[in-house]
């Protein structure tokens, strides 16, 4: 990786205060994306993904408690880097949310006010973040709809959410976060509730957005596939923990870790229709009752005891620039 | 093939959509003249996306959406019935005969009933136990084939995770004995591994029970992996049915063909691009004339958009709703 680093996340550890307690949703976890790069999260239901992207843009509930020794810094080219855990008013927030780092959600209908149409909200996103006339606003928002494959953009900027279709809006959704021009794009599970055809044109449209614009994307999903058309990195996620990382081709055609391992042995592929579907053994283990030591200890068949149920593993690279948290991986050279 | 449990003969489902004062009123065709044989047996697959008619195909098999053309029937070996013009008292004995598995049924009942009460609910209603005992017995019993805690039934399924409430409602169709089970959207919502324990379940179930199942999905690599058969819907209708290795290996019909290559691969070089779809699918209550398919259709020709294609026996078992499927086969 040549170019500097847009967003460095370090030692992140996000818990929440709860009647039950403080729960960990988010520990220890460390990556980074550069410009024009796409890093695929992958993990369960559950697993902290989308608590991961939200502290990107400090868009965590208020019993959201960061630990002391987590840092985000945001480096945008020829501009001062920014810590943004440090930034405690609302207004400096409005350099990272949707100035340079834009968001979209699953559920687009969720993203728009029902009552003003999408053009004028559009609009407004746009001059928050700029001195621009609304004429030009305007302009730009035309040009982005247009752009997303949205025919017919000038009556469309018109209209409201209500009277798009569920591609339409997810398209829309997409133009707006693009319309500031974000150096990085967080998209929490974009193509989830749509169909496969739309699915796929949307994936398209993705990638020559970067293409086109060289922004950094966090591509949030629980679909292996869509990562692997997508990303350039994929970071899988258990119970609030990145166990594995490493470029999408790798991870997904040598998992290292027994929790991909046991993903990749789930899902029902199609290049292989007698492979069983095999489950990972055991359930999830509730929020309240985070195992010790490896995370995933409680469900795996190579959990030395002793070992994996009291120590924390550390990184450990597979080849270069893919590496697993897994003491089965240094167990020889631990013996050695 | 075995033969059909359940067989449908131009089967349609229209709705009214408001009144004309002249001429023939509008109707939203959810279902067009669909004929479609289910074997006795089978692990049946209905695939396509949303609102293409899936769902209310299966809830007019139950008789739980307005039939409006066509026969459908249903004959398991012990009955016949034309589900058409069945009559009340065959009515109350098809409901035990044929059952459908709620992706989510907890919305519809109070919170108060336990998962004993929930899955215990489809006998008493139907009249089927006499006494309570009988009934405790009929749940335990489909409870442990369903793998589910016993230890569980006394407790509320709000705290249960999705695999154990899926189970939960998978105990609820079961526990009458039916013969035929739609599925509608079983593991659409679950976890892959979760989903994988779910399909692993819904397989032994249909051994040992000798269940004849519909699956209803949008997903086909699930369908690829459990059904027997698959059809494929679009705008109402059946564009293609194939035994499943068939349909996977040749997809006969252009919509197949894009809907397969749609699927996202697990090989970041494989991207599916060539047969990309332009557009949505149009709104089932003004449809394009002709193939309804051919507003997206890559391999387009006239006569597409004036004649309606039925579906037709091709080769290697399977049927192809495409005048010209043999020539835009690639290869
Ligand atoms: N404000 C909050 N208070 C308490 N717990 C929270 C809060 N926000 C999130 N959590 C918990 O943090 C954990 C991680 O949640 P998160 O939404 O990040 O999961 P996810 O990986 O995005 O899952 P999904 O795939 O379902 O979107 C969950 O156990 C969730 O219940
Ligand atoms: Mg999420």
């Amino acid at each position: 990786m040549t170019a500097a680093p847009l967003i460095t996340v370090r030692d992140m550890t996000v818990r929440f205060r709860t009647d039950e307690g403080l729960i960990t949703a988010v520990e220890n976890v460390d990556f980074e994306i550069a410009p024009g790069e796409v890093l695929g999260l992958v993990g369960e239901s559950g697993s902290g993904k989308s608590v991961t992207a939200k502290a990107l843009m400090q868009l965590n509930a208020k019993n959201t408690v960061y630990d002391p020794e987590s840092h985000i810094m945001l480096q945008v080219p020829d501009q001062p880097p920014l810590d943004v855990l440090s930034l405690k008013r609302e207004r400096d927030m409005i350099l990272v949310r949707g100035g340079a780092i834009s968001m979209i959600f699953q559920e687009p209908m969720a993203s728009f006010a029902p009552a003003i149409t999408i053009g004028d909200q559009m609009v407004e996103q746009l001059r928050l973040h700029s001195d621009m006339s609304r004429k030009r606003a305007r302009e730009i928002s035309i040009e982005m709809l247009d752009r997303v494959g949205i025919s017919d953009a000038a009556k469309r900027f018109a209209q409201y959410a209500f009277e798009f279709s569920g591609g339409m809006r997810q398209r829309a959704m997409i133009a707006m976060a693009l319309s500031t021009k974000p150096k990085l794009l967080i998209a929490d599970e974009p193509t989830t509730a749509l169909d496969v055809t739309i699915q796929a044109q949307v994936i398209d449209l993705m990638k020559d957005l970067v293409a086109e614009f060289g922004m950094g994307i966090l591509f949030i999903t629980h679909d292996l596939g869509v990562i692997a058309q997508t990303a350039d990195r994929v970071a899988v996620m258990y119970l609030g923990r990145i166990v594995e990382t490493g470029p999408v081709r790798e991870v997904i055609k040598n998992p290292a870790h027994p929790y991909t391992q046991g993903l990749l042995h789930a899902l029902p592929r199609l290049d292989d229709l007698d492979a069983p579907l095999v489950p990972v053994a055991g359930d999830i283990p509730s929020p309240l009752e985070r195992p010790p030591g490896c995370v995933f200890h409680t469900r795996c068949d190579r959990a030395i005891a002793g070992m994996c149920d009291t120590r924390t593993p550390e990184a450990t690279t597979v080849v270069e620039g893919h590496e697993a948290r897994c003491f089965d991986l240094t167990k020889g050279q631990e013996v050695a | 093939m075995n033969a059909p449990l359940v067989s449908l003969n131009e089967l349609s489902v229209h709705y009214p959509l408001g009144r004309r004062l002249i001429g023939a009123a509008p109707v939203l065709k959810a279902i067009d003249q669909v004929s479609l044989d289910i074997p006795k047996g089978s692990f049946f697959g209905l695939v396509g996306e949303s609102g293409s008619g899936k769902t209310t195909l299966g809830r007019a098999i139950l008789r739980a959406a307005p039939i409006s053309g066509g026969h459908a029937t249903y004959c398991d070996g012990e009955v016949d019935y034309d589900l058409g013009t069945i009559g009340k008292e065959q009515m109350r004995d098809y409901r035990k005969r044929a059952q459908l598995i709620f992706q989510d049924p907890y919305a519809a009942l109070s919170p108060r009933m336990t998962v004993r009460d929930i899955i215990a609910e489809p006998l008493e209603v139907m009249g089927i136990t006499k006494t309570r005992e009988e009934t405790d017995a009929r749940v335990r019993e489909i409870a442990a084939k369903c793998r589910l805690n016993l230890e569980h039934l006394r407790r509320f399924p709000h705290a249960f995770s999705g695999g154990q409430r899926q189970r939960i409602s998978i105990a609820r169709a079961l526990v009458c004995g039916p013969k035929f089970v739609i599925a509608d959207e079983s593991v659409a919502a679950l976890d892959v591994s979760i989903q994988a324990d779910i399909l692993n379940l819904l397989k032994s179930l249909q051994r040992e029970l000798h269940l004849t199942f519909l699956f209803i999905s949008h997903d086909l690599s699930v369908v690829a992996h459990v059904c027997d058969y698959v059809a494929v819907m679009y705008l109402g209708s059946i564009v293609e049915v194939a035994p499943t290795r068939e349909l996977f290996a040749t997809p006969r019909h252009p919509y197949t063909r894009a809907l397969l290559s749609a699927i996202p691969s697990l090989d970041p070089d494989d991207t599916g691009q060539a047969q990309r779809l332009e557009g949505e699918v149009p709104s089932p209550a003004s449809p394009p004339s002709g193939c309804r398919f051919h507003t997206r259709c890559p391999v387009v020709h006239d006569r597409c958009r004036r004649d309606i294609p039925h579906l037709q026996e091709a080769d290697e078992g399977t049927s192809v709703a495409c005048h010209f499927w043999r020539e835009t086969l690639p290869g």
